[in-house]
């Protein structure tokens, strides 16, 4: 039976005390490692019913177009043998243009737009490809640290095919001011791996006179070797 | 080898874009044999955690996956097996589903009935792993492989004590005191 492989060091240590509300959530405990049988190395394959073609476009919802830089987002799901993630669910949401969430939690002063939601879902195809169009999310304060700021940032969720797999993220833009002091990024111990969400401006999905490209992929974790050797 | 893409935190406005209306029914209440698994999301000093996502994935009652990577055959289409429930303002969740049958484990013996638990929150860099097992399968959790790894000190954390009809109480203590256990998959 193919398992999944695990990697090592790749995620934020859960004990990350500059982000202050990991101090009463993250576990004390060192994890149990946990063999992968049946249960982990299958997973919800949820299909075409939970999504329709609009949910890709968070700018047409509405009355009205939301305010802000429009874009489009694409990229691809792959497992780290560069094989395609098909017909796997894509979820996102993110603040607005003015860097407010259409949520009940966030007090920013900045203006909802009553033409934004930041909600949007897609499957990917059989390339592993998910596109959106929506439109570039403001920055925020947050109260973590004094003239604590989000950089600009879309969430992310990802199915891929089994348990193993799931991943929940955020995706960056090129350049942010904010990196430095965010400690939610800068929790990813590698640099190299930290860089691996930013997104890249790309002038071949950008339409012109209507809206900027970005690309950004996304690697899940690959097959690894045989979990249990026969009778073992 | 591509570089894997790290985690990041849920982050708190979740609500936004991953609830959905019927996450928390794997099957519609009232399906013949259905149980309910509830309980509370709580952090270190006990107090609940609104803004949770609590996931869980499971074989079907005759033990089967709706799944093409299971090297017996996928099972049935038509049971979900996933269920997805947010937690409220008191950290509670709650997941209707069918209990799930036993599992032989790829290293000799039989997994007790579980399920698979996922919970994402703010304050979490990546999900924390679980497992919900059923406290009425005493002598299956007894055999079970897992279980078997588990410090026996810590065991219970990983049992929903039975109620009446079908319920499940399954409270996940993110830290210390009774940390719930979690696995490293």
């Amino acid at each position: 039976m193919t398992g999944y492989e695990r990697p090592e060091g790749l995620h934020p240590p859960l004990d990350t005390p500059e982000y202050r509300s990991t101090l009463l959530r993250a576990p004390r405990h060192p994890p149990v490692r946990l063999e992968q049988g049946l249960t982990e190395i299958t997973g919800p394959l949820l299909g075409a019913e939970r999504v329709t073609a609009a949910d890709a476009d968070l700018t047409t919802r509405h009355a009205g177009e939301p305010l802000g830089e429009r874009m489009i987002l694409t990229g691809r799901v792959l497992d780290s043998g560069g094989r395609p993630v098909p017909d796997a669910l894509v979820e996102i949401w993110q603040a607005n243009a003015a860097g407010r969430y259409n949520h009940q939690v966030d007090d920013h002063p900045a203006p909802l737009d009553p033409n934004f939601d930041g909600a949007g879902r897609c499957l990917t195809d059989s390339d592993g490809r998910y596109r959106f169009v929506t439109i570039k999310p403001g920055a925020y304060p947050w109260r973590n640290h004094l003239n604590a700021w989000r950089p600009q940032h879309i969430h992310f969720s990802l199915f891929g095919r089994a348990f193993t797999q799931r991943l929940i993220t955020q995706m960056y833009f090129p350049g942010d001011p904010l990196f430095g002091q965010d400690p939610i990024f800068n929790s990813v111990p590698d640099p190299q791996a930290r860089e691996r969400l930013i997104c890249r401006l790309d002038l071949d999905v950008t339409q012109p006179d209507w809206a900027l490209g970005y690309v950004w992929d996304i690697v899940l974790r690959g097959p690894a070797a045989t979990v249990f050797e026969e009778g073992a | 080898m591509r570089g894997l893409t790290p985690s990041q935190t849920i982050g708190p406005f979740l609500a936004i874009g991953l609830p959905w209306p019927d996450g928390p029914e794997v099957v519609p209440a009232g399906t013949a044999g259905a149980i309910t698994i509830s309980g509370r999301v709580l952090d270190g000093t006990g107090d609940p955690v609104p803004d949770a996502l609590v996931e869980t994935w499971q074989a079907a009652p005759d033990g089967s996956f709706p799944h093409p990577d299971d090297p017996r055959g996928a099972g049935p289409a038509g049971f979900r097996a996933f269920g997805r429930s947010a937690t409220d303002a008191a950290g509670q969740y709650v997941i209707i589903t069918l209990r799930p049958g036993p599992l032989p484990w790829p290293g000799g013996g039989t997994e007790a009935p579980h399920l698979d638990v996922s919970v994402f929150a703010r304050g979490l860099l990546h999900r924390v792993v679980t497992r919900i097992y059923l406290g009425d399968e005493s002598e299956a959790n007894a055999a079970d492989p897992v279980l078997g790894t588990v410090d026996p000190a810590r065991r219970d954390t990983l049992i929903a004590v039975p109620g009446e009809a079908g319920q499940f109480r399954f409270d996940i203590r993110l830290q210390d005191p009774q940390e719930t256990v979690f696995f490293d998959v």
